[in-house]
């Protein structure tokens, strides 16, 4: 009795174990193969092996000595980072508002938000070009910004309300008491206790803006206003019948390893229970 | 440092009217405990008075001065709350010098030394670069008393400040708020509680509050000797008054009559007699509760240990001289 209970344990065990692998192995695939082609060089790259058997960096110093690419990954930075911090600040002050004070209408309002989000990119597309014609900011990053906050704001603006509307009002009370504006309550005593949230919208923010193609290909046209994933798409061999997978590959995982690296950076502010402490449980 | 006046204050939240015109005045440096059953608006008077709340009608006067439209800060309050409420990403120093800071016109130095003092005066010095969530309840309850401090407020509120701590630590910290109160003489101070042991022993007076209205102000005795109605005569003492109605009222010359445990005596030639039911030993009293035909239980408080067996009977007189006589309307007759 005791060893057939073991056995199903031990069935438990290995089936979820070797679920966990399958998923990983999905999911890491696609990228570890591209690191993969990325280290061949010559007719190597038309060669299907899953270890790396001889290992070139050449790839990666074609990428960057051409053309523009250094120029489109600065572009990548700065517009996704004025997206995030353009959109955290429209939202914090936003969901300030919708959680704390109490007006007629907010509840519209909040479900206005999210409609903006129900939209497909494509199918406002042609009107937003037009409105970034009208501001003048066409084949500018600021067309991008623009944008991608109006893309990201929705959500934002959700998760933060939310998270506001948890925080305990005693806190903002006694604020009031001690004397603080609104602008005071979020900036010094909102604002600290929301770091986990900020920073898992501003990270998924970062990473919306920052592989993000349509818009991209949309609103600019020149080498030197294109972000990096159009920059990838539009890489080109020495003959129009020549695709550089090389260097494509190369390029994406100079892409992704900024991504990776602030995931596992802020990973470690996103900590539980920092409101632990202020109020009464 | 101020006087507080209450004209025909009221509050209604939508539709639901939550105080129902208060006329009140609280006189400087004076210890006002508001107590009443949970729901009728103590809470919410206390708001209005610090100005979280705005008033719906009425005017709020602060030495003579209307403040109705004024911010907390501006008014001059500071406020303990029930959750403590403190700042969880700032140390004990940093809650406590908070509102100064935003204050602006102090000197760093002049910040410390006021911190510094309102710690000292709470014991809590040796905790002030921690953070409120490495303290325990009581010791953050003494913290939101220092932040409160600090500010040098004409005006001190405290909301249901005990309710969150436990049996030993509610007195402890109950008598700790006594002595702050004789330590400043000027500051006016209310504080709220359904506890009316708190309200008996903090308060020069306590204001029994009951949906939305005044039912009586006084100061403790007063409110103990000279109930004004039967509402105040049952929630202020404990045990609970016991209320005698039918035939017993009836040979007092009363609809009903109230009779505190306290005041009744055990002697064989008793005029009531009744079943015991249950005894409370609670050492140096003792709680016998006796079945005699009325709604609830009579209860009689014997002092010391007493042994009185279930199903025993008992007979018992009222002190004449202090028992409550009311009418119908549950108003006293003197």
């Amino acid at each position: 009795m005791g060893a057939t209970f073991d056995y199903w344990k031990l069935t438990k065990t290995v089936l979820f174990y070797a679920l966990v692998l399958v998923i990983v192995v999905v999911s890491v695939f696609p990228f570890y193969y591209a690191i993969l082609t990325s280290l061949k060089s010559g007719t190597d790259l038309f060669r299907v092996t899953y270890w790396p058997t001889s290992i070139s960096f050449e790839n990666f110093r074609q990428v960057f000595s051409q053309g523009a690419f250094p120029r489109n990954l600065l572009n990548s930075v700065f517009v996704a980072s004025v997206t995030v911090i353009l959109a955290l600040f429209l939202a914090v002050t936003a969901s300030f508002a919708l959680s704390r004070v109490r007006f007629r209408g907010r509840s519209l309002l909040l479900m206005t938000i999210l409609a903006v989000s129900m939209f497909p990119q494509i199918a406002v597309l042609a009107g937003l070009f037009e409105v970034i014609r009208f501001l003048g900011i066409y084949n500018t990053p600021w067309a991008l910004i623009f944008a991608y906050t109006i893309f990201t704001l929705p959500f934002t603006v959700w998760v933060l309300t939310t998270f506001m509307r948890d925080l305990p009002v005693e806190i903002e009370e006694a604020a009031i008491v001690d004397g603080a504006t609104p602008w005071v309550i979020i900036t010094q005593v909102f604002m600290p206790l929301m770091w986990p949230a900020l920073v898992t919208t501003g990270l998924l923010a970062f990473i919306a803006a920052w592989n993000e193609f349509l818009f991209a290909l949309t609103f600019t046209v020149s080498n030197d206003t294109r972000t990096v994933p159009v920059a990838i798409a539009l890489l080109s061999g020495g003959s129009q019948y020549e695709i550089p997978w090389g260097i494509i590959m190369a390029a994406s995982v100079v892409v992704t390893v900024p991504l990776v690296a602030l995931v596992l950076v802020f990973q470690r502010k996103i900590v539980s229970g920092l409101t632990a402490g202020g109020v009464k449980g | 440092m101020a006087s507080i006046e209450l004209r025909n204050i009221r509050k209604s939240f939508g539709a639901v009217n939550v105080i129902k015109g208060v006329d009140l005045e609280v006189r400087k440096g004076e210890f006002m405990v508001f107590v009443g059953p949970s729901g009728c608006g103590k809470s919410t008077l206390l708001r209005l008075i610090s100005g979280l709340e705005d008033i719906t009608s009425g005017e709020m006067l602060f030495d003579g001065k209307v403040v109705n439209a004024l911010t907390p800060s501006k008014r001059g309050i500071a406020m303990v709350f029930q959750s403590y409420a403190l700042y969880p990403h700032m140390t004990v120093y940093e809650n406590m010098a908070f509102g100064l800071k935003l204050e602006k016109g102090h000197s760093k130095e002049a910040i410390r030394e006021r911190v510094e003092k309102a710690a000292d005066m709470l014991q809590i010095r040796q905790y002030l670069d921690r953070l409120p969530k490495q303290l325990s309840g009581g010791q953050r309850q003494r913290v939101a008393i220092g932040r409160a401090i600090t500010r040098d407020p004409k005006v001190f509120l405290f909301d249901e400040p005990l309710s969150n701590l436990d049996a030993a630590l509610r007195v402890q910290t109950r008598i700790e708020i006594a002595k702050l109160h004789e330590g400043m003489h000027d500051v006016t101070m209310i504080y709220v509680t359904h506890d009316q042991v708190e309200a008996m022993t903090l308060a020069d007076r306590i204001c029994v509050l009951r949906d939305g209205l005044v039912e009586q102000v006084g100061t403790p005795m007063e409110l103990y000797e000279k109930p004004d109605s039967i509402f105040v005569a049952g929630f202020i003492g404990s045990p609970k008054m016991n209320f005698l109605t039918g035939e017993k009222a009836e040979a007092f010359k009363c609809t009903t009559l109230g009779v505190r445990g306290e005041h009744m005596l055990v002697k064989p030639d008793g005029i009531w007699e009744g079943e015991v039911i249950h005894t409370e030993n609670l050492g140096a009293d003792t709680y016998v509760y006796l079945e005699m035909g009325q709604e609830e239980p009579i209860v009689v408080r014997l002092e010391g240990a007493m042994q009185h067996p279930s199903g025993s009977k008992l007979r018992v007189s009222p002190m004449e001289d202090r028992v409550h006589r009311f009418d119908e309307a549950g108003k006293p007759i003197r």
